[in-house]
């Protein structure tokens, strides 16, 4: 615990098995189950109120589940006060203590631990310079911009060389510049010291950008944990199929309007395949084609530039609005008014139930445009 | 008030910059819109103040310059006045701050909403707007040699007058003046207890601290700038305080204030009215120093606590 | 003097957007104690007057000699003080926002002077000061009283402008044609009500309970009856002191009340004990 050396510990195993919390009437938590490998960056994804945050506050020792356990490197640590988890945690905002310096800042959990003023300094002005802020190692909190808080706060987080990283939505804070800066270093930062981090925000690009595995929730429990190239292509449900990126839900008579699917397949919940008959199917923007077409199918009603790609809100007969993402180079020459006819690329169609389950798929995703419920 | 209506609000005039005569005569216009202000503060304020300061350095009977005055509050019974002050302040500052911010303390962890909390900072306000004249009555009624609770306690044969109590005096003076006191610390310090971010204590948690290390190495520094310049409020309210003390002891304490007032009500002999304009000299001095030290403080707890 | 920081106190601030937290269990023993303690202090002693005076001596209050005259020289000295308050505060409160955002510190620094200059000794020199004829008015209190109302006034009307965003405001009444005295009449003062009616009746509560410069002065006003008065008769005394209390009570609750009710509104965020200085991010 005192080496001064920055080669990597390895990383502790977590798993949290069956928790429950509510608050009153308020079901937080309702039986998450959660395994994070050594080393491993772990997103939890979901929109607010679905438990997320929760379960990071149990964790660390801030909230004691109702049931289940916490087990860390296989030792139970639910009777640990959060003092003793060795645990290193870095808070939305402002959580810099404000009478001290940068240095001091990332020292504390140093002192804490009895090291001599020494090596205390050496340790803090090493992970101050690992995160980029050694000339401001003298500074106070209220000097500082957002995002060099937030680096001296996840500098005092490492410096105590904890077993697991923590993050609460440390990023939601800050500027968006800062944010994609501070996105990079965070990722590059835990994969050169190996530590297990649980990171939890509500903003789908970034979970999917820097971890390894994302556990996208709802409702206090999880609906799905994979990689998210799996996340994306092979949601579990209609609701992670919406959540994760952009998705257009077509009732299954539009769908008969686009051409035939290359193939229908049901989500891997047990959403059923078969006939699109009576059901909702969802279609990636990337999975519809669209040609101006003096007599098509849909009328385009925006279109926004994306760089590399634009993105088409074509009116479809049945008023079905969808995204349809083209080439920029493909869609140059169509604007909105336009008549056009849109097809399915040759990509399996998703099918989902009816529309039942509509109000609960809000698409969380910085990029313009979404499907209207 | 005449307002300049010929120039837009908040156009780019940086005052006093550019030697143009154009320009500094506007700057000079803006400020004349402090004056109405400016005046009746200077007349109401600024020229009694200045009225004393003078006027203690004066010769009573002639008007020459004499330091006979200072000399006089200094020593004697002015002099113990003003260490009876003082006393009474500091313990009523440092009292009634220790307990207010125990108060602010306790209930600063419920929940916003919550009864016990809305009622002990409604109560608070109201509480410190208490003093002078009703304030005194109120405790002749309770701590007085007839009152209720010298009563109940010379009934279990603790009669406080027998052990040197005496709401007419030091001790009595001083459980009368907490009676403002804490319910101003608890209004002040429970904003600063706020201010304290959750996120700093449980950060600090996380980083292995206990509770007595949070508020050794985070809590009690933060929270040290708000404590003292309320104490200082405190002390200069103590300091200052008239009309109770005067109400409960028809001005038979030494105290400074009463004794000020002394030269008013015409207790005094002829050729010594200026010393009472030193004795109020020196007690701005002493407060002036009291609210320095509460500016810099706020201050520093400001931008600690944002 | 107390009630003069009473105004510089910050706010209730609305709490953290409602994170479900696990509350802590009920409040351990020894803050109950200190409360309770606390409490007992500071009920006792009204208890005590209560019993002291008795109930019949309420009524009694109303008929004693000199009674009425020095309340209604209270009154009118409280009206003048008010009126003459509002009229020099509000306007330079105004006026510093929209012009000489800069002086703002400064005045700040000068309503702290009322605290370094204790009414003892403000006394003092203004009766050394004052021209003849108005040594001889009560109503010479009334413009000290000014004096000593104008830190509340401030930042009363202080914290109220800066919930507004005043010169957006100003700027656009007069994009759309306003003149100055309409500004203000229609456009500012509905938004200060809050900050106007706290500066009202914190100036108010500070003249009817002045008792030091009036005594010192030599007026009768009430608070001078009052000691005056125990002379003759205690118990009425005390139930004078306690009337004069309440009424002062009922008066902050209902300003609480008023300010309660209008923040829900969307008006101003201003209330009696405290000035918005977090909302805005401090001086």
């Amino acid at each position: 615990m005192t080496s001064n050396e920055t080669s990597p510990r390895p990383g502790a195993t977590v798993r949290m098995q069956d928790l429950s919390r509510s608050f009153g009437t308020v079901r937080a938590l309702a039986g998450l189950s959660l395994e994070l490998a050594p080393g491993e960056l772990v997103a939890l994804l979901g929109p607010s109120g679905c438990g997320k945050t929760t379960a990071l506050r149990i964790l660390a020792g801030f909230d004691t589940a109702d049931s289940g356990t916490v087990e860390v490197d296989g030792q139970e640590i639910s009777g640990v006060p959060a003092a003793k988890r060795d645990m290193g945690m870095v808070f939305q905002s402002y959580s810099l203590f404000p009478n001290m310096s940068a240095q001091d800042n990332v020292g504390f959990g140093l002192r804490m631990r009895k090291l001599s003023s020494a090596a205390r300094q050496r340790r803090a002005a090493e992970l101050l310079d690992m995160v980029g802020l050694a000339a401001q190692a003298g500074q106070y909190p209220h000097q500082l911009s957002g995002g060099q808080q937030q680096r001296v706060a996840l500098a005092r987080a490492l410096a105590i060389e904890p077993r697991v990283l923590l993050l609460d939505e440390p990023l939601s804070a800050l500027d968006a510049k800062v944010r994609l800066q501070l996105r990079e270093q965070i990722r590059a930062l835990q994969q050169r010291l190996g530590t297990t981090t649980l990171f939890v925000t509500h903003d789908q690009e970034e979970a999917l950008s820097m971890a390894d595995r994302v556990g996208v929730m709802r409702s206090g429990t999880l609906e799905q944990i994979a990689t998210p190239d799996e996340l994306y292509a092979h949601p579990a449900s209609a609701f992670v199929a919406e959540f994760v990126g952009i998705m257009n839900r077509i009732p299954g008579d539009v769908l008969e309007l686009l051409g035939r699917p290359a193939a229908l397949a049901g989500l891997t919940d047990g959403s059923p395949a078969g006939s699109a008959y009576g059901k909702d199917a969802l279609v990636r923007p990337e999975g519809l084609r669209l040609t101006a077409s003096p007599h098509g199918n849909g009328i385009v009603t925006t279109r926004t530039f994306l760089g590399q790609l634009t993105r088409l809100s074509v009116r479809l007969t049945g008023d079905v609005v969808v995204q349809v993402d083209q080439r920029t180079a493909e869609a140059a020459g169509i604007s909105p008014g336009d008549s056009v006819q849109v097809t399915l690329a040759d990509l399996p169609v998703l099918l989902a139930d009816r529309s039942a389950s509509r109000g609960d798929a809000t698409p969380a995703t910085a990029s313009p445009g979404q499907v209207p419920a | 008030m005449a307002v300049d209506t010929t120039t837009v609000p908040g156009a780019t005039q940086a005052p006093g910059a550019g030697r143009s005569w154009p320009a500094r005569l506007r700057a000079l216009r803006r400020w004349a819109g402090l004056i109405p202000f400016g005046v009746y503060m200077f007349l109401g304020l600024g020229l009694p103040a200045i009225a004393v300061a003078i006027g203690a350095f004066q010769n009573s009977s002639g008007g020459g310059f004499t330091l006979s005055n200072v000399r006089a509050a200094t020593h004697g019974i002015y002099r113990q006045g003003f260490e009876t002050s003082l006393e009474v302040s500091v313990v009523t500052a440092i009292v009634p701050g220790i307990v207010g911010f125990l108060v602010a303390y306790a209930i600063f962890t419920a929940r916003r909403g919550n009864l016990l909390r809305r009622v002990v900072i409604t109560a608070s306000g109201v509480f410190a707007n208490f003093g002078g004249v009703p304030l005194a009555f109120l405790f002749i009624a309770t701590l007085g040699s007839t009152g209720l609770v010298t009563g109940w306690l010379t009934a279990i044969g603790l009669n406080p007058y027998d052990h040197g109590f005496d709401l007419y005096t030091f001790s009595g003076i001083v459980i009368v003046y907490m009676y403002f006191q804490i319910p101003l610390m608890v209004l002040i310090m429970l904003p600063a207890l706020e201010g304290l971010r959750p996120a700093w204590r449980e950060a600090a948690q996380n980083l292995g601290a206990s509770s007595w290390q949070f508020w050794r190495h985070i809590g009690g520094p933060v929270l040290f700038p708000s404590f003292l310049g309320c104490v200082m409020l405190l002390f200069g309210s103590a300091l200052s305080a008239y009309a109770t003390a005067e109400a409960l002891t028809s001005g038979s304490i030494a105290l400074t204030p009463i004794q000020i007032g002394s030269f008013l009500n015409g207790n005094v002999l002829a050729g010594q009215q200026n010393i009472g304009k030193a004795l109020g000299l020196g007690l701005v001095v002493i407060i002036a120093i009291a609210m320095v030290i509460y500016t810099l403080a706020q201050r520093r707890a400001s931008r600690w606590l944002r | 003097m107390a009630a003069v920081v009473a105004s510089e106190l910050a706010e209730e601030t609305p709490g953290p957007a409602g994170r479900p937290r696990r509350r802590r269990g009920s409040l351990p023993v020894w803050r109950w104690a200190i409360l309770v303690i606390v409490g007992a202090y500071f009920v006792i002693p009204l208890y005590a007057a209560l019993r002291f005076t008795g109930l019949h001596s309420f009524p009694a209050v109303f008929s004693q000699e000199g009674f009425a005259p020095a309340l209604e020289l209270s009154v009118k000295l409280a009206a003048v003080t008010t009126l003459l308050t509002v009229v020099l505060m509000l306007p330079t409160s105004i006026y510093v926002h929209l012009r000489l955002p800069k002086v703002r510190r400064l005045l700040e620094g000068i309503t702290i002077l009322p605290i370094v200059i204790p009414p003892v000794v403000l006394i003092v020199g203004v009766l050394e000061v004052s021209p003849g004829f108005l040594k001889s008015t009560p109503y010479l209190l009334a413009l000290e009283y000014v004096v000593l109302a104008m830190p509340f006034a401030y930042r009363s009307f202080d914290a109220g402008l800066r919930a507004l965003e005043l010169h957006t405001l100003v700027e656009a009444a007069q994009s759309l044609g306003a003149g100055w005295r309409q500004t203000l009449w229609r456009v500012l003062m509905p938004n200060l009500r809050t900050a106007l009616l706290s500066a009202i009746v914190l100036t108010v509560a500070l003249v009817l309970g002045e008792f030091t410069m009036a005594s010192l002065a030599l007026y009768q006003t009430f608070p001078v009856w009052i000691v005056a008065f125990d002379q003759t008769s205690g118990p009425i005394s005390v139930a004078a002191s306690l009337l004069a209390l309440f009424v002062t009570w009922v008066f902050l609750m209902a300003i609480t009340l008023i300010a309660g009710r209008s923040r829900r509104a969307g008006g101003t965020d201003v209330s009696l004990f405290s000035v918005s200085r977090r909302s805005t991010g401090g001086s």
